[in-house]
């Protein structure tokens, strides 16, 4: 990376508090992401994608706490005020739902809604200036001028998607995260509303955060990826590379159980993903990792380095120095019965 | 899972069914905080009237009738004293006692018609919710008539009807106030039915074959009863309320049968006139008390059951346990 | 996309269709009730106070000698007609005890109506809000708390404090002997007809009788308010387009007052329709207790007297206002929710 990145998150750390113990959410994760670039997070449903997506911008629900480093503009998000992160979100954070359905103000016309948005961060704009620049955003989407004063149900999910993008987009935030943006629309809506977020880079400069769980979106749009697991990074880089020859095997799996024209039978990965409150000991995934050994459950990965901005979190790619002796023979264990995956 | 060993089918079926009952009221013993307190400040209140009902014949110092003791008949009017705590009324009986016997009146009658409201409407709403068609289509009209209607008016006009017939009292009351509340129990649990019977679990047990009964009995019940204790608690407390309102028209209990705090509220008016206010003051006092209680209750009882409401209890969030390697910055 | 217009006419003229069957079983309970009684109604309410051929004189008269079918026929016919004949031991038009007696009422529960809208939603708002605070718990217990007062106890202790021993306001009837004889009826609302009339000192007059009754219904009834708005504030902060205000950096006051609030009170338009019917049962206690003129005390008079035909007459208005009350209610939520016209 050769200019400074717009967010640098260094061991962020999301803990849900519940009657049954610690949730650890989001578990020592860190990234960068530049302007302009697009940084897909893939993983499982509860890997803690979307927690990490809102826990960069401070938007935690109750009995949730974060710890950590999210560094904005010289700051440092974890830890500062309400007010001051209510001031950066929208001018220079943004965040896109995963619902379009439900995430307007059904009372409200679109009209309003951008008035609210507008007049909220940018007090002095005349009222034509903010007409003007909440159609031009409109426009941009592909939403005509005429239906600006309607309201949000008499709006397909495509188009309400859109709306909620341009909503984000009218402040030109620096910094956008996209937490399932497709995932309940078709696959039309899901192209075009891609080829929006994908046009961002070019006209916005804006560093785009995807989270995602469909890969086939991360191949087509993203420039890097992140693969999450069970609240950690274990794997990152180029898009390109990750995909033809992925370094970690959650990656690999993930990418085998994706089902294409040329699949001839399904691919799963036996087990389920661990329980965050008492995670699995040393390496997360050891459970259900087909190549495991011996070292894996005693020691947590370390970060190395590959090839080609490539990060990778697994005791197959090293350090040597740190596996001890034995470790790298494969892993005993009981097989998982059948009746106790579920 | 197997059937634990020395738990015979009917054991088995019988801790399950408990278990059951004990899942769906769990969300009960979650409560946390304000509920909580309200929760267990209106039972309290509920067992105290509860405990007086039942005990009235130990506690009160004399019958609902009395006027006089030892030969010598009680002062009229007479102002709280030592002899009677809450004073006398104009037929100077004690006003005390009559309020504790009060409690069994408003507690008799309301019990036993909540027990015939529930025992008519849960199941009518169960099969009319269930079955549907012409019959359902037909008890909807007819209960959402009824049910737009004012609750009093009905009552007024049933007791009135009723008193031609039947005479006066506590039937005549007890009849009144359970015709009203069917409708609500009717609509809560046909509403409830309806949205059950379109989970898939239903579809899958009577694609599996099970028989209408055997699905109302296993599935639909169980979650429909659910509503039945808040609904029965803030229902106990408008009872109370109807009926005394009953008893304050004339339209309650004979005074020969029993004291009745509406019917002692309204004696009381004409003493407002020479501003005497004990007699007025403690049965009304005694209806708010009670219908706080049962309402507290209620109010409780639905708001840890309603999921929308249910707040879900957070713990402390712990960073300590660290397992020690974090990344490196790059 | 068709006109709202046509829309909301379509959906009054459905609306109207469905109250046809409602209003029609209300009508024949009322007849079938007002015949359970033994006898007739002649014979119960002037039986014994009036030699014999007179009773049996007004019999023919009004039609009791003939068989039931035809008397049902004929009742249904003179509802229609909007003629609900005359009270048996008064001669006194029923439609003239409504139109006094009614106004009465109406200006009653109208002003009660308004106390408790005031009262209810002020403390519900808050209630909501700041939920499981001692604001919370404070205004659900004076919820709680006035509901369970019965509203003739509360008018008792009300007349004591403040007929009795303070003086401040009069305790019985709807206006001084002065006024109820020089007042010029226009309405037979009393605060209106006497604004009308720029009569001043009746209209301070009328106003200091309402103080209490008003005051007193409209607290009671406020309780139903209180509770019903808490729970729609709460469910309305839960709602997602309150978290995607949040994420655009709206502040708190506004996602509160403009988002919250307004959604929450949407349903508040249904439940005061179902309130008219709360209403008009603690009127007829209320006007009782301050012995105000209106249609319920006139209903309990009747009743003691067993005047059938005044009640059943009085009744039918009672059925026929209580739905009339809840369609004008729909009406109002599909203008005010646009998405309930489709």
């Amino acid at each position: 990376m050769t200019a400074a990145p717009v967010v640098s998150v260094r061991g962020l750390r999301v803990y849900y508090g519940t009657l049954r113990g610690t949730v650890r959410a989001v578990d020592g994760v860190s990234l960068d992401i530049g302007a302009g670039e697009v940084l897909g997070l893939v993983g499982e449903s509860g890997c803690g994608k979307s927690t990490l997506g809102r826990g960069i911008l401070g938007l935690l629900p109750d009995g949730a706490a974060s710890k950590g480093d999210v560094i904005y503009g010289g700051r440092n998000l974890v830890g500062m005020s309400e007010k001051d992160l209510r001031r950066l979100r929208g001018p220079d954070l943004g965040l896109i739902f995963q619902e379009p359905m439900t995430r307007l103000d059904p009372l409200m016309r679109i009209e309003d809604q951008f008035q609210e948005t507008l007049e909220q961060h940018e007090p002095g704009l005349s009222a034509r200036e903010v007409r003007k620049r909440s159609l031009e955003t409109l426009g941009r989407m592909g939403i005509p001028p005429t239906r600006f004063r309607q309201y949000p149900h008499e709006f397909s999910g495509g188009m309400r998607q859109r709306i909620m993008i341009a909503l984000a987009l009218v402040l030109r935030p620096k910094l956008l995260i996209a937490d399932e943006p497709t995932t309940s629309l078709d696959v039309i809506v899901e192209a075009q509303i891609l080829r929006i977020l994908a046009d961002l880079r070019r006209n916005f400069d804006t560093a785009l955060l995807l989270i995602t769980h469909n890969l086939g979106i991360v191949a087509e749009a993203c420039d890097r990826v992140a693969v999450m697991y069970a609240g950690k990074i274990v794997e990152e880089g180029l898009a390109g590379d990750v995909f033809a020859e992925p370094a970690h095997p959650y990656t690999r799996e993930l990418l085998r159980s994706t089902i294409s024209l040329d699949t001839k039978e399904l691919h799963s990965i036996p087990g389920a993903p661990p329980n965050l409150i008492t995670p699995p000991p040393g390496c997360r995934f050891h459970p259900r990792c087909p190549d495991a050994m011996a070292v894996c459950p005693t020691k947590e990965p370390v970060e190395q380095h590959l090839a080609h901005e490539r990060r990778v979190f697994c005791w197959l790619r090293g350090p040597e120095q740190a596996i001890p002796a034995g470790g790298t023979s494969p892993l005993e264990r009981e097989e998982i019965a059948v009746a106790e995956e579920a | 899972m197997s059937t634990p060993a020395g738990m015979g089918p009917s054991g088995w079926r019988g801790a399950r069914r408990l278990a059951g009952v004990r899942r769906a009221f769990a969300p009960v013993a979650e409560a946390r905080g304000l509920t909580r307190s309200m929760l267990w400040l209106g039972c309290a209140i509920t067992l105290v009237f509860v405990a007086i009902a039942l005990f009235a014949p130990v506690v009160a110092p004399y019958d609902f009738d009395t006027f006089e003791a030892d030969g010598s008949r009680f002062a009229q009017l007479e102002a709280p004293s030592w002899d009677h705590p809450m004073g006398t009324n104009v037929q100077s009986t004690d006003v005390l006692s009559r309020i504790i016997w009060g409690t069994r009146t408003e507690l008799k009658v309301v019990l036993v018609s909540l027990l015939f409201s529930i025992s008519i409407g849960v199941p009518l709403g169960l099969l009319s919710g269930y079955f549907g068609g012409k019959l359902d289509r037909l008890l909807v009209l007819f209960m959402d008539a009824l049910f737009v209607f004012p609750f009093l008016l009905l009552a007024i006009v049933i007791a009135f009807l009723l008193a031609d017939r039947v005479g006066q009292g506590i039937l005549t009351a007890a009849i009144a106030i359970t015709a009203v509340y069917i409708p609500l129990y009717f609509r809560v649990v046909r509403n409830h039915t309806i949205s059950i019977r379109e989970e898939p679990f239903v579809e899958a047990a009577r694609a599996l074959g099970a028989r209408p009964f055997t699905i109302i009995r296993k599935y639909v019940f169980f979650n429909v009863v659910q509503n039945v204790p808040p609904l029965a608690t803030l229902n106990a407390a408008d009872a109370i309320l109807t009926l005394a309102a009953l008893g304050f028209l004339g339209y309650g209990i004979q005074p020969t049968q029993g004291a009745e705090w509406g019917y002692d509220v309204n004696r009381a008016v004409s003493d407002a006139a020479s501003g005497i206010w004990w007699t007025g003051l403690f049965p009304g006092l005694a209806i708010v008390l009670l219908v706080v209680g049962l309402t507290l209750v209620g109010e409780g009882l639905s708001e840890t059951m309603n999921p929308v409401l249910r707040k879900r209890p957070t713990g402390t969030v712990d960073f300590s346990s660290d397992s020690g390697s974090e990344a490196a910055g790059s | 996309m068709a006109a709202q217009g046509t829309s909301l006419r379509q959906y009054a003229l459905t609306r109207l269709a469905l109250v046809i069957p409602m209003v029609f079983i209300l009508l024949t309970l009322v007849f079938l009730l007002m015949r359970v009684a033994p006898g007739d109604p002649i014979s119960a309410a002037l039986g014994g106070r009036v030699p014999k051929e007179e009773v049996e004189k007004l019999k023919a008269e009004l039609g009791y000698d003939r068989p039931v079918y035809v008397q049902y026929a004929d009742y249904l016919a003179s509802v229609v007609r909007l003629d609900f004949g005359e009270a048996i031991t008064d001669r006194r038009p029923i439609g003239d005890i409504i139109k006094e007696n009614g106004a009465a009422t109406l200006e009653l529960t109208f002003y009660a109506m308004v106390v408790a809208l005031v009262v209810g939603v002020t403390f519900g708002l808050l209630a909501g809000r700041y939920r499981d605070t001692w604001i919370d718990g404070g205004g659900r217990l004076f919820g709680i708390v006035v509901y369970a007062m019965p509203v003739f106890f509360l008018g008792l202790m009300a007349q004591l404090l403040f007929g009795s021993y303070l003086g401040w306001l009069p305790t019985s009837d709807r206006a001084s002997p002065i006024t109820q004889a020089t007042i010029e009826t226009h309405t037979n609302i009393y605060t209106i007809d006497t604004l009308i009339n720029r009569d001043w000192g009746a209209f301070v007059d009328s106003v200091e009788h309402l103080v209490l009754p008003a005051a007193t219904l409209g607290l009671v009834t406020a309780g139903v308010f209180i509770r019903l708005i808490r729970v729609n504030v709460i469910r309305t902060m839960k709602d997602d387009y309150i978290e995607a205000a949040r994420a655009r950096g709206v502040d708190e006051r506004a996602v509160v007052y403009h988002h919250a609030f307004k959604n929450a009170l949407v349903p508040v338009i249904t439940v005061v329709g179902l309130t008219v019917a709360l209403l008009l049962s603690g009127a007829v206690l209320t006007e009782t207790t301050f012995n105000w003129p209106g249609i319920g005390r006139t209903l309990i008079l009747y009743l003691q007297n067993r005047d059938y035909t005044a009640v059943q007459g009085i009744i039918v208005v009672f059925a026929l206002v209580v739905v009339a009350a809840s369609v004008i209610i729909d009406f109002v939520n599909a203008y005010i929710d646009p998405r309930i016209r489709y």
